[in-house]
């Protein structure tokens, strides 16, 4: 199983990355972007385990280390491996 | 809008007490809105009120011949350095942030002094830090460690600012709430010196900067509790700076000061638009009307309470001269900023917060500030059981040592003392060139350019002496600290203080608070260094008790001229080392006692004040007179520790040295005690005699320690040291610490 992590700002959470690459699409020309909002996708390849056990896993990697709950948050979606 | 209804209860949870909230009715002569309490929470909370502080904090000494404002007028110290420059510093604490996000939490500590700093049209030229944690075998600590240092690092890095120095302690009082004291310095020519006062009625108020967000509301409020379980609940409280913009907005600061197009501004920090409009206008006795609906907003669906407690970082109040706003919006639009005329100053002496039209808030400013309307508590005081054990332990308990070597080699390996190069390397204090005393000296000191001066910079204070002794302990911490700019060749001049304690309500507490307030006092008047503001930080503590009494002092001193500037390590073989001071062998609240029976104990080294002040004088006229080669002040680990230092820290060589000391029977009290007033000064032999005359001259007594030389440290028959191996054990300990697995 693979679990696809993707972690992001909280809302409210100022997001200076995500400030800098919208004001550069907009010196590109690109108008219309109300917000960029940046975060990150992480995926772990379980092997062969059940989808609780890879969300287990996930959940666990993400409180540990992968995600700071403090201003972060994230959302795990399972997949089947070989996709 | 739905709102919630406002009562007692409520009020109570925005930490207002039933007396505060009684007299916030009496005020208004009717119940707040949701709006108007949120104001009064913040500005009546002890971060911005010095409610429980202020009545003490007032009987520090202010005066002194080169203040040019004095503490609490505006946002940092103004001292006069002479050639038409000014130096503005303050030191600032962030730790309950720092305890709940380190990275963030010690950034934006370190943004929010740097806009002290500017914020008055200094340009910061240095920074400091002030860092206690907890004992680094514990995971979590690591974490914080590691976090803060970082963010530190990268914030000071970004912006484009030196971090010189600092200091930092590890101690268990400190587990789970650590302390991040930030220290800036700047520089200002007399006539562009801004002012945080406004007066003139009908004037534009402009927001410049970010725009706001939801981001740290209630942040103030927040550093004025405990830190418990329930604030993990107010997590989304921390902030999130942004460097980059931090340094555009110092430009376009100093821009608009430098054209003279603004009449006052005050940066925003805890309790963001509702602290800096009150403020401001507090101070010029007028007042204010704002429209919330031209504040520039990050986020939709904002309310006036929401927008009001914001504290977004990097954002500036400021009160325009006519018809010069314009120039102020062009400005901001070359620098990338935001700016937005939000109200005007009024005739009148309220705040007047109106969103789309509707009043939401409508209060006397002056009720709300510091010095006018916010309330100021003395609290109970109670001497602490331990103090009177603590200086009844009977020091010959303490096992005389086998071998005085490895003493040593654990000494120099201890965190406390070890180098903190770990830190420092991830600093960047080069930047703008001017740094010539490294970290690592007594003193950080720094030129500048086009004139003769320097600066000196150091932060100090044990807090184990502090906690054996708040009053004598904090006179050594000033005094320690003054001795470190001696030993680099300044002159004290000032301090900022950055007041670290527990809660105080707590008697015993507010009993160290209480004394250490006076210690700084008796030390500031004899060293002529008057205080020039700082910040308090109560409510230090942690499910096992309150963190030691920690009154940090950010000293400022002045070099004549750079030619003084002087480092403490050995320079040549040969050169003679000589003691200026005595050594009688203080072990209370030492590393060494610590060491040997992991305790805080012991009674805190006594110090004379009169005569500190004399060996002071004393060492700085030798220094001036241009024949002290380096000059080391003796202080964690003692003398022993203090003659390795000076023995491997030149980055160029190692050396030796031959000394012998006047056997007694507790060798170890003299070699590893924390004595103070003593300094470790080397020179050419031929120049004892002039050295000898100055020491008389101050009735310092002064005693030849021995020579310099290109093999081992040798103390009597007790120390035969290879310093390349004191060198490692002192430069490897932190960094062996921190690359422990599980490092989260």
């Amino acid at each position: 199983m693979i679990a696809e992590i993707y972690i992001t700002l909280k809302s409210g959470i100022l997001d200076p990355q995500g400030k800098t690459v919208h004001h550069a699409l907009e010196n590109l020309g690109l108008e219309n972007i109300e917000e960029v909002r940046m975060g990150k996708l992480i995926r772990l390849d379980f092997g062969s385990v059940s989808k609780e056990k890879a969300l287990e896993l996930g959940d666990e990697a993400c409180k540990k280390l992968l995600a700071n709950p403090v201003i972060e948050d994230y959302e795990i979606q399972i997949q089947s491996a070989g996709k | 809008m739905n709102e919630p209804i406002v009562n007692l209860n409520l009020a109570q949870e925005h930490g207002l007490s039933e007396e505060e909230y009684r007299k916030i009715l009496d005020i208004l002569g009717r119940t707040p809105t949701f709006t108007e309490l949120g104001i009064f929470s913040v500005m009546w909370s002890e971060h911005c009120s010095y409610k429980n502080s202020i009545a003490l904090l007032k009987t520090l000494p202010k005066k002194g011949q080169h203040l040019l404002v004095e503490a609490g007028e505006e946002n940092a110290g103004l001292v006069d350095i002479g050639d038409g420059l000014a130096v503005a510093f303050k030191i600032e604490s962030h730790n309950h942030p720092s305890a709940v996000e380190p990275y963030q939490g010690a950034a934006t500590g370190v943004g929010g002094i740097l806009r002290d700093i500017f914020t008055m049209g200094a340009r910061p030229i240095a920074a400091l830090n002030s860092l206690r944690f907890g004992s680094l075998k514990n995971a979590r600590v690591r974490y914080l460690f590691d976090g803060v240092v970082k963010g530190i690092g990268d914030y000071g890095n970004c912006f484009g600012v030196p971090t010189v120095g600092g200091e930092i302690y590890f101690d268990d009082s400190y587990q789970g709430n650590p302390l991040v004291n930030a220290m800036a310095v700047g520089i200002v020519k007399h006539d562009r010196v801004a002012t945080a006062t406004v007066k003139n009625t009908g004037a534009s108020v402009m927001i410049i900067g970010s725009s706001t967000g939801k981001d740290g509301i209630h942040g103030a409020t927040f550093a004025s509790e405990e830190i418990s379980e329930a604030s993990e609940e107010k997590r989304p409280q921390v902030q999130v700076g942004d460097p980059f913009t931090e340094k555009l907005l110092m430009e376009a600061t100093l821009e608009m000061i430098k054209n003279d197009l603004i009449v006052g501004i005050q940066d925003m920090g805890a309790a963001g638009i509702t602290c800096s409009t009150s403020e401001m206008t507090a101070k010029g006795g007028c007042g204010m009307e704002i429209e919330l609906a031209k504040v520039p907003l990050r986020e939709k669906n904002m309310t006036p309470y929401e927008i009001m407690l914001s504290e977004s970082q990097e954002r500036m109040l400021l009160v325009a001269q006519d018809g010069k706003e314009d120039e102020i919006n062009a400005i901001c639009e070359k620098w990338d900023l935001e700016s937005e005329i939000i109200g005007q100053v009024t005739s009148g002496k309220n705040i007047v917060v109106k969103n789309n039209g509707e009043t939401v808030a409508d209060i006397p400013a002056d009720v709300l500030v510091l010095g006018g309307g916010a309330p100021v508590y003395y609290r109970e005081t109670k001497k602490p059981d331990y103090i009177d054990a603590a200086e009844a332990f009977d020091v010959n308990t303490i096992p005389k040592p086998n071998d005085y070597n490895s003493v040593l080699v654990s000494l120099l390996s201890s965190p406390n003392i070890a180098s903190k190069e770990w830190v420092v390397q991830q600093y960047d204090h080069m930047v703008r060139s001017n740094t010539v005393n490294l970290p690592g000296s007594d003193a950080a000191v720094i030129r500048i350019k086009g004139i003769e001066k320097g600066l000196a910079l150091k932060t100090d204070c044990n807090s184990r002496f502090v906690y054996l002794n708040p009053r004598t302990g904090t006179q050594i911490a000033v005094a320690e600290s003054a001795r470190n700019v001696v030993c680099s060749g300044g002159k004290p001049v000032a301090i900022t203080n950055c007041l670290n304690f527990g809660n105080p309500y707590k008697p015993e507490i507010y009993w160290q608070f209480k004394e250490a307030i006076g210690g700084m006092s008796d030390a500031c008047l004899a060293l002529k260094t008057p205080v020039t503001g700082g910040n308090v930080s109560f409510y230090n503590e942690n499910p096992m008790g309150a963190v030691y009494p920690t009154p940090v002092i950010g000293m400022l001193g002045i070099l004549e001229n750079m030619n003084h500037a002087t480092t403490s390590f050995f320079k040549n073989e040969n050169d003679m080392i000589v003691l200026l001071g005595e050594n009688s062998g203080h072990v209370g609240g030492s590393e060494y006692l610590k060491l040997q029976l992991d305790k805080v104990t012991g009674a805190c080294p006594a110090l004379d004040l009169e005569f500190e002040a004399r060996l002071q004088d004393c060492c700085l006229e030798a220094i001036q007179n241009g024949f002290v080669n380096s000059a080391h002040d003796t202080s964690e680990g003692g003398l022993a520790v203090a003659l390795a230092e000076c023995c491997f820290l030149n980055p160029k060589d190692n050396f030796g040295a031959d000394i012998t000391i006047n056997e007694t029977d507790r060798m170890d009290f003299i070699l590893f005690g924390e004595d103070q007033s003593r300094v470790i000064v080397s020179l050419n032999s031929g120049d004892y005699g002039k050295l000898s005359s100055i020491t008389e001259k101050h009735k310092v007594p002064n005693s030849v320690l021995g020579t310099v030389t290109s093999g081992n440290l040798k103390i009597n028959a007790l120390i035969d040291s290879n310093v390349n191996q004191l060198e490692r054990a002192y430069r490897g300990s932190i960094g062996n610490e921190m690359d422990i697995e599980g490092n989260i």
